[in-house]
This record gives structure tokens, sequence and C-alpha cells, in this order.
């Protein structure tokens, strides 16, 4: 009795410890928050609501359908209306809930006590929050884009779509999508560098891996819709013609940049999902899941298919018949790992025990829904059958399917099942099997008779229809199916809103799972974990069930908190040996402000008040370099560590942060691959390219500077490597002479960009070399700012001998900016030479 | 489950037997190509179907079914064979059908040169938000009629004058995109005289929802005396 008294009483004097270094403030301070628990509950509570107003506009556009010939809406509204639902759902919605379930639970599934860049998650929660806000406002004035979800130009150019609706989307989405890329940086990061100790690759739960994949996804998928937003956005604003016929653009160049994210996006919403139902089912099945690398075979695969899918959203286009034969080809491939999951999921369910509970309804509900959508899918890659349902109501149907079987479900399925971890309660039995079993039926009543609706030869998108093709009664049946879906995802609210009252105690880990989160108090304290376990397993909750106690009582490790720092274990890739302690920064305003300046920024280019403009760029600047300032670096004696300790990750050369910084290039590369996709592809495809006789840049001028970049990433490269060396004699004398050399570089540069004979606004050819040469610019005057920073922190003591780290992780961004201008030179300067003279 | 499918099943069901004869309804062609492409259809909804019913009949029995104990090796292969059974086999042997159906079909609609015949073709104009028909050799300009001999194979190509647009005539093929500086080529062919229905199907504006094309199909005779009395008038 004794010693129970006394293990509670440390217990208790460990939390609170704990809270004083991890608590979140309360009031106007909240705003500061970076946690991840409050962070992801925000993405998706926002992302919820955001799915109730897609679902409004959705129950506006049924009404209009329901009979033929209505004109309850316009056929201008009802533009707006289906533009912005598709685009609420997949931007505002599917993608932002997704990522927030990830960011609530990677951490706590890997057993460590915050995301590992705990400011850029919530730089990335305001920055979907205040874009989203910006986007929607479109709507309540009128004005909202009116394009279709994939935007196609010539509609959406400036001739035919003139007026601010096309800038909201182009310019809200992409401010939406960098949150996006930055959640995909920090998952993978955290992902690969924070498990707890011992927790190998394949130790790591399903979800992780599924996580894994999407974050990367993201990261590689994203940069081409942000390109063609940002050139469709020029071309609107300053006429630069990249899309434009008459001047040497092709808007299909559009819709391969939009198909080229658009379909990983399909991937990217559906592989949550199924990461949802590869870890409830085991659970519920009293059984691991069976054939756990065939699925991490099959998510590793499904992401890499699903990027050579694309053009099988263009078979109407009149693309190479070839072309055709073979994407439908690759399309069909992707029935492949998820054939593999599916049966990996009737295995486990098929030698377990399942027992029933109101997640697995919703399962069930997936697998059905899914099961359809997919099959129509496998259909809809088949090029001749193709070309006769293609924007039809057909695959309106199917993609619904996909969406809300493939997302959807399973999400409803992991709310049900986590809610007693946000809450600590559970959910009704009762209005829980009402609301799904109305979902299930509306759902199917509206969208079953579509795929009837489309043969009738129905296209989608059109506001209205005469009466006598067939079409009244499917529609009338679908806008009833549709008001009974609706009723049915009330009673899901009603359920949730009600269990935060009226809800039992769920007590811990209520539904007997096997992975780390449940081993968190419920609801989670911010801190997680008061002390880190070893998980060289697969289901530690099922191995040690006295888990969830030890860890309280500290018997773990990093459970020292006098120092008052932020820490969690950094360890590596792939075996989850621990490496270092990484030192989390704490609560701070600077991403909400960033966040403030950027949508400032976007807003004053929707009014096209450029001098506000400019002013914005230079206060998001200015935040975001006091950002990469204000870090956890301390050299004072308080860093020491507990003897037996890694040390911090300030003191080593392969952090955290360098892991981000090339993460981040990824989807740099990605997006500069994309520019040279769009500049060889108008080359060869585009039918009035017009290239000059003779080169538009002079190239010597161009080679100096060249050499001078090349110079200073040697430079740089060398410092790094006597860093490491421990010399650190002259560093910042170093770090200045980079920086000036680096500057030289930028001033020949535009040197010979001013000395040119490029008009960005006459042809597609001189637009696209002037974004080539922006985009060198930027990079080339961040390294400089960059370095030129990194020598002020050697002189303010910051970094040195003993935290290397900083110099390591600029060094990339060097060597990225030097190869970025050898690949332009190439494509720019010695391609056309060659072609000329062939 | 089972009640819940019941209604949308019979739905469907009933207003398939009575509605597939829609006057755009691709599944009752009045072509070669869209012909072939309902036949492909059924023969997907029937494969479809099937792989739909096992897999849910299997995973509900699976819930439903009281295991045996089994030791780990005979788990082991049980798992291995659904995977490799369900995973790898039922999916490649699928593609494999589906697509040697498929690739000679979609080979087939294309605009080739048939032997012995050449095909005559017809130009088609988008417009915000109306047809342009064109009939090369002729000065016949036609806005929002189509008029097509019955019987023989003929080339549409379409272009657009503003934004993308989409021709398709359901009932006799499948759609192709009209697109801004390009010409694209349909192949189209219908089997009798009667009147068609064609839809802009690529979404372009406020007008789209209405822009309706007239096709009309005379037999060869009327076809020609159509082309001469158009050029007298
Ligand atoms: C609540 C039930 C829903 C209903 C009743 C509904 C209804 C509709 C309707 C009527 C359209 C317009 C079709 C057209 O004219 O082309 C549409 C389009 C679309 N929906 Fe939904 N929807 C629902 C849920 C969802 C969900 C959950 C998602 C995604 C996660 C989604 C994604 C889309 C997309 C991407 C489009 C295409 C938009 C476009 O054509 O630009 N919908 N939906
Ligand atoms: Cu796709
Ligand atoms: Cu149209």
């Amino acid at each position: 009795m004794n010693t129970n008294n006394e293990t509670r009483k440390t217990r208790d004097a460990l939390h609170d410890e704990f809270l004083k270094v991890w608590g979140n403030p309360r009031g106007w301070h909240a705003l500061t928050i970076v946690n991840h628990t409050t962070v992801g509950i925000r993405f998706m509570v926002t992302g919820g609501i955001f799915f109730l107003i897609g679902g409004l506009l959705a129950m506006l556009m049924r009404t209009q359908l329901a009979l033929p010939e209505q004109d309850i809406i316009e056929p201008k509204l009802y533009d707006q209306l289906f533009t912005m639902h598709g685009t609420v759902m997949m931007f505002l919605f599917a993608v932002p809930v997704l990522e927030g379930l990830a960011m609530y639970l990677i951490p706590k599934m890997i057993g460590a006590r915050d995301l590992v860049f705990p400011r850029l998650s919530a730089f990335g929660y305001w920055c979907y929050l205040f874009g989203s806000l910006i986007l929607m406002s479109s709507l309540v004035l009128g004005i909202a884009p009116a394009g279709g979800w994939f935007m196609y130009t010539p509609l959406t150019n400036n001739v035919y779509s003139p007026g601010p609706n096309v800038d909201f989307w182009l310019l809200g989405v992409t401010f939406i999508e960098i949150s996006a890329v930055s959640a995909g940086i920090e998952l993978t990061v955290s992902i690969l560098r924070t498990r707890t100790s011992g927790m190998a690759l394949l130790h790591m739960p399903l979800f992780c891996w599924y996580i894994l994949v999407m974050a990367l996804m993201i990261v590689f998928g994203f940069p081409p819709l942000i390109l063609g937003s940002i050139l469709l956005e020029l071309e609107r604003a300053v006429g630069m013609p990249f899309f434009d016929v008459a001047r040497g653009g092709d808007p299909i160049l559009w819709q391969h940049l939009f198909w080229l994210f658009g379909h990983p996006e399909v991937y990217i919403i559906f592989l949550p999902a199924a990461g949802i139902v590869s870890t409830l089912l085991p659970v519920f099945s009293r059984q691991p899941i069976v054939g756990y690398r065939w699925i991490v075979l099959a998510i590793i695969s499904t992401g890499f298919i699903s990027f050579g899918l694309w053009v099988h959203h263009m078979f109407t286009v009149g693309i190479p018949q070839l072309a055709q034969a073979f994407f439908s080809m690759a399309s069909m491939l992707v029935a492949i790992p998820t054939g593999i999951q599916l049966f990996a999921w009737l295995a486990t369910l098929w030698t377990g025990r399942p027992v029933y509970h109101v997640p697995m309804l919703w399962l069930v509900g997936f697998l059905f829904i899914f099961m359809i959508g997919g099959l129509t899918g496998v259909m809809l890659a088949l090029v001749p059958f193709n070309w006769q349902v293609h924007d039809t109501h057909f695959v309106v149907a199917h993609l619904h399917y996909v969406m809300v079987g493939g997302m959807l479900f399973p999400l409803l399925a992991g709310l049900y099942y986590w809610l007693p971890h946000f809450s600590g309660r559970m959910p009704s039995d009762k209005l829980a099997r009402w609301g799904f079993w109305l979902t299930f039926v509306g759902f199917n009543t509206t969208f079953l008779v579509m795929h009837l609706t489309g043969f009738l030869g129905m296209p989608r998108r059109v506001y209205t229809y005469q009466a006598g093709m067939g079409w009244e009664l499917p529609n009338s049946v679908s806008s009833v199916g549709g008001f009974i879906m609706a009723m049915g995802i009330a009673m899901v609210l009603l359920d949730i809103v009600l269990h935060f009252r009226f809800g039992r105690p769920a007590g811990s880990n209520p539904w007997g799972a096997d992975t780390l989160e449940w081993a968190t108090d419920t609801p989670p304290q911010p801190y997680n974990f008061i002390s880190l376990p070893d998980c060289p397993m697969r289901h530690p909750m099922w191995d040690q069930p006295d888990l969830q106690t030890t860890i309280a009582e500290g018997h773990h490790g990093l459970s020292e908190i006098d120092h008052g720092r932020r820490e969690t274990w950094g360890s590596d890739p792939v075996s989850g040996a621990i490496r270092e302690i990484i030192h989390l920064p704490g609560n701070s305003w600077l991403p909400f402000y960033s966040a403030l300046a950027l949508s400032v920024l976007c807003i004053s280019l929707l009014t096209r008040t450029y001098s506000m403009a400019l002013i914005a760029v230079v206060a998001s600047l200015l935040l975001l370099l006091s950002w990469s300032w204000k870090n956890c670096v301390y050299l004072e004696a308080d860093s020491a560590v507990k003897p037996g300790y890694p040390p911090l990750h300030s003191r080593t050369f392969n952090g955290p942060g360098l892991w981000g910084m090339v993460v981040t290039l990824l989807a740099d590369g990605a997006l500069f691959l994309a520019i040279l996709f769009g500049w060889l592809y108008l080359r060869v495809v585009a039918p009035n390219w017009q290239a000059p006789d003779t080169a538009p840049l002079a190239w010597l001028p161009l080679l100096i500077s060249g050499v001078l970049l090349t110079v200073a990433t040697f430079w740089h490269h060398f410092i790094v490597r006597r860093l490491r060396a421990g010399r650190d004699d002259h560093l910042q004398g170093q770090l200045w002479g980079i920086a000036v050399i680096g500057l030289a570089h930028c001033c020949v540069f535009i040197w010979a960009w001013s000395a040119s004979s490029l008009v960005a606004t006459q042809t597609a050819h001189d637009a696209v070399i002037a974004v080539i040469l922006m985009y060198q610019l930027f990079h080339s005057g961040l390294a400089v700012i960059m370095t030129a920073l990194q020598a002020k922190r050697v002189a303010y003591g910051y970094v040195g001998k003993t935290a290397p780290y900083e110099i390591a992780v600029v060094k990339p961004w060097w060597i990225y900016t030097n190869a970025v201008f050898w690949l332009s030179f190439l494509a720019v300067i010695m391609l056309p030479i060659a072609w000329r003279s062939a | 489950m089972i009640p819940s499918l019941t209604l949308p099943s019979l739905i469907i069901t009933l207003s398939f037997l009575s509605g597939c004869s829609g006057p755009q309804s691709i599944l009752n062609p009045a072509g070669p190509s869209a012909l072939a492409v309902s036949r492909l259809w059924w023969g997907m909804f029937g494969f479809s179907v099937t792989v739909l019913l096992v897999v849910m009949t299997l995973w509900i029995y699976a819930m439903r079914r009281k295991p045996r104990p089994l030791t780990e090796a005979q788990a082991d292969r049980i798992n291995q064979s659904w995977i490799i059974g369900g995973g790898l086999v039922l999916p490649i042997a699928g593609i494999v059908a589906l697509l040697s159906f498929s690739i000679p079909m979609g080979y087939r609609m294309l605009p080739l040169p048939v032997a012995g015949q050449s095909v005559p073709h017809i130009d088609v104009i988008g417009h915000q938000w109306w047809w342009e028909v064109r009939y090369p050799d002729t000065d016949i300009v036609l806005i929002n009629e189509l008029h097509l001999p019955a019987g023989t194979p003929v080339d549409i190509h379409v272009t657009s004058s503003d934004v993308i647009h989409s021709f398709w005539v359901p009932r006799l093929a499948g759609k192709i995109d009209m697109i801004p500086g390009r010409t694209n080529v349909l192949r189209i062919e219908a089997d009798a005289p009667g009147q068609l229905l064609g839809k802009c199907a690529e979404f372009c504006g406020v007008g789209h929802a209405h822009m309706l094309l007239e096709v009309q199909v005379h037999t060869p005779e009327d076809y020609e005396a159509w082309l001469e009395a158009y050029e007298y008038e």
C-alpha cells in the first residue's frame, strides 16, 4: 500500500515537472502552441468543418439536379458550386484531415514526444487555415473559381475568365499546398529519425509505413501543381504565355502538370485511409496482421506506380496511341498492390477471431464501396471504354466510390476507433449504428444509380438537363440518397458531440490494441510519454501489458526534465538505434506571424496591389530568417546531458535539420524537374513553338557566373570537411568569403540576364527561360543570405567546432543550387545549340 | 448488409431494364464503335459483379466463422495462398484478359486508312457555346447540326476556336477533345438513318449544359441528294 502511494506520488511529481516544460498556454497565447497533439486536432477539426461545407455545396447541387430544367440555381453559381465542392473536398478536407491524423498519431506510435519540427507543424496549420479562409471568402463574395477542380486552361486564362475568380484558386490552393508539403517533409523526417530506441523500420506499425509513403508522395507529387499554378498565375497577371497556343505555349501542358499531381493525390488520400484499415483490422481480429512484409511492399509499389499513371485522365486529349496503351496497362497495375492488401486483410480476418465493434461496421462498408470504385477504376483504364464514359456521371460515380469508400469510410472507422483516445470516452453504440446505416444506404442510393445516369449520356458539370432523356428518375433517386447520407453524417456528428458529455469513460486501451499510442494517457498529455521505452518489437502493448504504467513512472529513457529542455530520441533511420538527443523548440509566435505575412502576400497578389506584396515579401523573409536564427542551439553549460547519453543534435553533423533540408530539396527538385519537363515538352509538342535563330543569352558571362558558383560550393564543402576534422580556425572569415563569391555570381548572373534579348511576355520560349532564371536566382540569393547569417552566428559563438550542425545543413543547399545551375545551362544553352546545328 | 443493398440494387436493375434505351444512351448503340464498347461493358460488368460478390461473401464469412485452432505453420500456409492467389494471380489474370480484349478494340476504332476506300471527312469547330460544322470541298457551313451518311465510316476533324470542348455522340462512338491549336480526328459510323444527339462533354463555361448537336443520319442516296440540294440553295 505504502509503495503504491509512493509511486503515485513520484508519478504525479514527474507529470507536474514535465508539464512545466511541455504545457500548452491558454488564451491568446494558445496561438503559439506548436505541440503535435494540439496541431493535429486543429487540422482535423478544421478539415471536418470544411467537409460539412463541402457537403452543403453538394446538397445544393443535388437539389438543383433533382428534377429536369429547374432554375433554383443559375449556371454561373452552379459552376462555382461544383468547382468549390471538388476543391474543398480534395484540398481543404481530405488531405488536411489525414495529415492532421498522421500528425496526431505518428509521434505517439513511434514513441516520440513531438514531431521533429514542431514550429513547422504550427506554420503548416496556419497556412492551411488562412489559405482556406481566403479561398472560401470568394464563395461568400460570389466570385468563386468556376473552372472545375482541375482548372483547365484556356477556360481559366484571363481572356475566358477575367476577374479574380481563378486567382483565388491558384493563390489559395498554392498556399494550402505549402502547408501540405511542409507536413510531408516533417512526417518523413519524423518517421525516419525520431523512432524510439530499437524500433527498426520493420518494427514500425504499418500505419507509419503508409504515412511515410504518403508523405514522400506529397513531397514529389505536389510540386508539379505548385509550379503549374505559379505559371498560370504568371500568365494571368503578367502575360507570360505558357499555355497560350498563339505564342508558342500549349494548354495541354497544364493538364500534364495538373495530373502529374492529381493522380498521386488520389493515392495520397487513399494510402493513409488504407493505413487505418491495416491498423484496425488486426486489433479487431485479435491477431497480428497477415503478410506485414507483403503489405509494406504493396505500399511502396503503390507509391511508385501512382506516378506513372497520370495520362489516364487525358485519354480523350489525342495522345499517341502507343502512349495510351502504355498508360492503360500501367493504370491496371495498381490493382496488384491493392489486391495484395485486400487479401491480406481478408486472411487476417480468416485466421483471426474477429470481435464486433462499431469501427468494424465502417470497415465492411469501406470494403464494399471501395471494391466497386476500384473495379470501375480498372474499367476506366481501358481506353475504348474511357472514351465513352469520360467526363460523364459515370466518372462522378466512380470518383465518389473511390473517395468516399477509400477515404471517408476508413476515416470514420478511425474516428470511432481513436475517439476514446482523443476524449477518454466511448461513443454510443446505438447512434453510431444509425449513423453508419444511414450513411451507407444514402451513399449507395446516391451514387450507384449515377453509373447509369452516365451511361444514359449525362455529362458531368451540367447545371441542368432536358426532360425526355431518361435522366429524370436516376437523378431524383440520387438527390434523395444525398439527403439520406446527409442525415447519416448528422447522426455521426451528434454522436460525437454527445459522447463528450455522456460517453462512458474509456479506461486505458479500450480495444486491446497493440500499438504505442495507447500507452499515453487518454486524452494524451502534451509530452505523450514521461519516459521513452525500448521498442524492438511490432506489438509493444500486447507483449508488455504494463507498459503504460512503467512509462508513466519514468522507468524508461529520457525521463529527466530538470534541464528544462523539450527532448526526444533521435535514432538511426533503419535500425532505430539511438544516435542523439533531439532538442525540440517550444511555443512560438513565429509560425503564426509568418503565415500571416504570407497571407497578406496572397491577398495583395489577389488584389494586384504589388507595393503591398513587396512589403509582405520582405516581412515574410525577415520572419522566416529570424525563425532560422532562433533555434535550439545553446553553447552554454546547460547543454550538458546525463553521462551515458548521446549528445544533443546540435553537436552532430547528421541531425534532423540535415534530413529536413534534404527532403525539402527533394520537393524542390521535383519542382525543378517539372520546369524542365515543361521546357522540353513545349519544345517538342507545342503547335506554334517559336525559338529565336540566335541564342537569347550570351553563354560566356553565364559560364563565368557558373564557375563562381561552383567555387563557392566547393569552398563550402571544404570548410565542412575541416569542421568534421575538428578545425574551425578562420571559420567566420571563410564563410564571409563564400558569401562574397556567391554574391559575385549573382551579380554576373543578373547582368547576363539584363543584357539578354528575352521578352518574357512575347513567346513561351522566353517565358520559360525567364522562369528558369528566376528559379536559379532565388536559390543563389538564398544560399548567399544563409551563408552570411552563418558567418554572423559564428561571430556570436552559436556555430563552431562544438556546434557544427547548421553549417552541415546549409551544405546541401549549395550543392543543389550548383546542380540546378549546370542542368539549366545544359537545357537552355547547350541543348538549343545542339538542336540548331542538327 | 442485405436490406441496405436491396433498395439501390432494385432501383438500378429496374432502371437498367427500362432505361438503357435512352436517346443518348451508350448502351443503345447505333454504330460499330459504340456497339463494341457496350459489349465490352457487359462483359466487364459480369466479371466485376462476380469478383465483388465473391470477395464480399468471403469477407463476411471470415468475420462470422469460428476458425479451428491452427498451428503457426498451417496459418502461414493459408495466409500465403490468400495473398498470392488473391493479390497476385487474380489481378494479373484479370488485367491480361481485359487488355487482350481492349487493345485490339481500341486499335480498330482508330482513324486508320481503309483499304480500297477513301474516308470522307467533316470539320467540326467548337465555339462557346455552339458547333460549327463544315463540309470540305463544299461551301456548306452548319450550326449545331451534323449530317451523316449511314453505313460508311466518316472522319470528324475537330478543333476549337476558344476553350477546350469535346465532341461526343454517345450512341455512335467515344468522345474526342476539341483543343485550340490542334486537330484531333474521330472515326464514326452510323448503322442506319435516323436522328441522334451529340453533346459537348468537356466543361467549357456557363453555356456548357446547352451545347447540343443534332445529328441527322441519311441513307447514302439521301445524303448525296442533301449535299447537292444544299449547294444550290
Ligand atoms: C456528401 C456526399 C457527396 C455528394 C452528394 C456529392 C455530390 C457531388 C456532385 C453533385 C458533384 C458534381 C458532379 C459534376 O457535375 O461533375 C460532385 C463532384 C465532385 N465531388 Fe462530390 N459529393 C459528395 C462527397 C464528396 C467527397 C467526400 C469527396 C472527396 C473526398 C468529393 C469529391 C468530389 C470531386 C473531386 C468532384 C469533382 C468536382 C469537379 O467536377 O470539379 N465529393 N460531387
Ligand atoms: Cu488517376
Ligand atoms: Cu462544353
